[in-house]
């Protein structure tokens, strides 16, 4: 199963990737295979959730706080994750 | 406390603790790091069974201890975040409380990650079984700032909920108080259940009346209507034998028509946590930047994290030379050795043949076991403080990106690296990988680690040919090793697995300081283990490989092993052997060190310096090179292959492995030979 949202992507909305450390979203949307969307809404990322962006060095896996866990995602994850950027 | 542990059999313990009723079966449920170990091993001590669930490579840790006059049976269920059918974890548990009915699910949660770690509540409420929720870690949310009124959340949920700290034994009591209460059928039990996002109610209410009557017992019908509508394979596969073949087509449009459904089930599941935690929690309103975010900033960074990860190792590293290399001699010299004095001693009347056997095969046998010991307790206690500390899954955050490559997982990196040590933690250690596929190949690889015993036999062997190229060569051959473990990983991953790469999505736990006891008991359980179930293999096939060894005339120049060796010289011609290297070869099986002594024999000059010469002028240094790699990428020694089969469970893949590792070595060795041979003319 492959998913992406309806919606443009010119909303405001981006990849979790893209946030910066430091930075909020809201999730929007999750795309990718059944088991992957699994693994990731059981641990907390659903649309509405908040996510803040606690490192991400522009490579590699990135850390992001969700539901005040903190989870660490390799970038390809991260790319499936959409959302939409909050003000600080 | 007035826990008492009782005997391993519950049903001799509750007679003997006086109680008439049969004993309570307790389910341990909790996503991973809410402190379930501990809790388990605080109730039941050493009165616990550590087992694999049937026919699953998954550890069933079951325990009794009595309370109140009452005893209880507490059965760990395996730690996972929901009750999807990705992994045997989630099946485990969910077949577990659906088919045994345990009287009571007690689901601990972590108290600092509360809306989270209350997902696996929401999974269990539908379960037909009681639920009580135990808020673990009430310490560590104080420290966070979070705050909780129990009393609230009980309220909201409809089910017992007792706040605890598990590390200071603090409200252990009154969670079985709750226990005994809600099975006596004193507590008002009345779950609150989480609901489908409002706009799949009808899908929910049109799945439901497909399946209406044909679901087959144990199972709920809601509950296997929301499984189906998350897509979960087992539950899909089961109704599809079960419904008339209209009713599956009817199912299947359906289905397919909201195949968005998943997102839409978990959705529901923390709206309804958020209703639930709403009036009890209150989170810090500007959140100083907690100690593990400190941390992290040092343990995670891509550099700093890295700098730290290798100081890290190398304590390790000299902890395991510095008291983990003195202890095996202890061990091998004083009591190997005395054992088998003795053995010599007390059997001195008997023939010779049967004195050999007890004193070389036998308690040889075990010496390899037991040498193992003191480095398995070393790693065991290491990777258990580790990942305890929470430090475990940074050191895999830093190593992913590196180890992905592979198809291997972040977590991969810390078994392999301290195989270099011995292969037998590497491929033990390797359970700390969640994902099945990375586990394995963990697992598979993990021989390519050039060990100590490896290494021993390099160091003696180099410098005898290579002189004072011997460094430049140990180092090339260790280099040789890691790249052909990198490419194999490359290679079955592509291959075998069919290039799936393992998804990275790993939780970086709160750091906090290590319960000793749990470490203690990981330790303790993992050596036992090793020895119960690796011991017997160990010991079968050094009886087998040192009777080939001896007989029929009592040495080894003669010896069937002797024979084997001089069938298998066409092989070893390819890499210019002759059959005496070949024998090395075959003899290493039992330990890798073996190799020089058996060449000892075979060259009649012992193991003294006679050796290395009379091998330096026998052999070409394409020959020399060639059964060094050979050494290096061979099939690794009994006690490994002892480790791979018990953690694969599985014969298919440990044979698998062994032959790649036999043709890697085989084909590695006579490229170098042939290489070497072409090159020097």
């Amino acid at each position: 199963m492959s998913r992406t949202s309806s919606s443009g992507r010119n909303d405001g909305v981006v990849s979790l990737s893209s946030l910066r450390s430091g930075e909020h979203g809201e999730v929007v949307d999750l795309a990718g295979g059944r088991c992957m969307l699994s693994r990731m809404t059981a641990l907390g990322f659903t649309p509405g959730a908040d996510v803040t962006v606690v490192q991400n060095y522009g490579r590699g896996p990135l850390i992001a706080r969700v539901r005040d866990a903190r989870i660490a995602l390799g970038r390809g994850e991260a790319d499936r994750v959409y959302v939409r950027r909050k003000p600080a | 406390m007035t826990i008492q542990r009782s005997e391993p059999r519950p049903r001799e313990a509750a007679v003997a603790a006086g109680a008439e009723e049969k004993a309570l079966q307790v389910a341990l449920a909790g996503q991973p790091n809410v402190g379930k170990s501990t809790l388990f091993n605080l109730l039941t001590g050493l009165n616990q069974h550590v087992g694999n669930w049937p026919g699953k490579t998954v550890e069933r840790k079951e325990g009794t201890f009595v309370f109140g006059g009452r005893t209880f049976r507490l059965v760990d269920l395996p730690g996972t975040y929901s009750l999807t059918a990705n992994s045997e974890e989630e099946l485990i548990t969910r077949e577990f409380i659906i088919r045994e009915r345990p009287d009571v699910v007690v689901a601990l949660v972590d108290a600092a990650i509360l809306e989270r770690s209350l997902y696996l509540v929401a999974e269990l409420m539908p379960l037909p079984a009681p639920v009580i929720v135990a808020l673990n870690m009430m310490d560590v949310a104080e420290q966070e700032g979070v705050h909780i009124e129990p009393q609230v959340l009980e309220a909201a949920l409809g089910v017992p909920v007792v706040p605890m700290t598990a590390t200071r034994n603090e409200g252990v009591e009154e969670l079985l108080a709750a226990v005994e209460q809600l099975t006596s059928g004193q507590y008002p039990y009345d779950p609150s259940t989480p609901r489908i996002r409002d706009d799949h109610r009808d899908v929910l209410e049109e799945v439901e009346s497909i399946i209406e009557g044909c679901v087959p017992a144990p199972y709920p019908q809601d509950w296997i209507a929301l499984k189906l509508l998350e897509g979960d394979q087992r539950v899909s596969d089961m109704m599809a034998g079960c419904l008339p073949a209209e009713r599956v087509d009817a199912l299947n449009a359906t289905l397919r028509e909201h195949d968005d459904a998943l997102v839409a089930v978990a959705s529901g599941r923390y709206d309804w946590i958020g209703r639930m935690i709403r009036a009890a929690l209150t989170r810090p309103t500007t959140g100083p930047i907690s100690l593990t975010g400190k941390l992290d900033r040092w343990a995670a960074h891509p550099f700093w994290g890295l700098a730290i990860m290798a100081g890290i190792l190398g304590l390790v590293f000299w902890l395991t030379y510095a008291v983990g290399a003195p202890l095996q001699d202890l061990l091998d010299t004083y009591v190997v050795g005395s054992l088998a004095r003795l053995a010599r001693t007390v059997l001195a009347g008997v023939s010779p043949w049967v004195t050999d056997l007890v004193a070389d095969g036998i308690i040889g046998g075990v010496g390899a076991m037991l040498t193992f010991l003191p480095i398995l307790v070393i790693f065991f206690a290491v990777m258990g403080i580790l990942e305890d500390v929470g430090y475990l899954a940074r050191a895999a955050y830093v190593m992913d990106r590196f180890m992905h490559m592979m198809g291997l997982h972040g977590k991969s990196f810390l078994p392999l690296f301290l195989g270099f040590g011995c292969n037998v933690p590497a491929v033990l250690g390797a359970r700390v990988i969640e994902s099945k596929r990375a586990r394995l190949l963990t697992v598979l690889l993990a021989p390519l680690v050039p060990c100590t015993a490896r290494m021993t036999v390099i160091a003696f062997l180099a410098p005898a040919f290579f002189g004072s190229a011997a460094t430049l060569v140990s180092w090339g051959m260790i280099l040789l090793a890691l790249t052909v473990l990198a490419l194999s990983g490359v290679l079955i991953n592509r291959t075998v697995f069919r290039g799936e790469r393992a998804a990275f999505i790993m939780e970086l736990p709160i750091y906090h300081l290590p319960n000793w006891r749990t470490i203690g008991m990981r330790v303790w359980q993992r050596s036992l283990s090793f020895i119960r179930k690796a011991g017997t293999l160990i010991l079968g096939v050094s009886v087998v490989v040192w009777a080939l060894s001896t007989l029929p005339a009592g040495e080894i120049q003669t010896s069937y092993l002797a024979r084997i060796g001089r069938v298998l010289e066409p092989v070893g011609r390819l890499m210019g052997f002759d059959w005496r290297l070949t024998v090395a070869l075959l003899a290493s099986f039992i330990a890798k060190e073996n190799s020089i002594a058996t060449l000892g024999v075979l060259f009649g000059t012992g193991t003294g310096g006679g050796l290395a010469e009379q091998l330096a002028a026998t052999f070409s240094a394409a020959t020399a090179l060639a059964f060094l790699t050979v050494q290096m990428l061979f099939v690794p020694c009994v006690a490994t292959v002892a480790v791979i089969r018990q953690e694969t469970d599985s014969w298919a893949w440990t044979l698998f492995d062994l032959l790649f590792l036999l043709v890697v070595s085989l084909a590695a060795g006579t490229g170098v030979y042939w290489v070497v041979r072409l090159v020097t003319g």
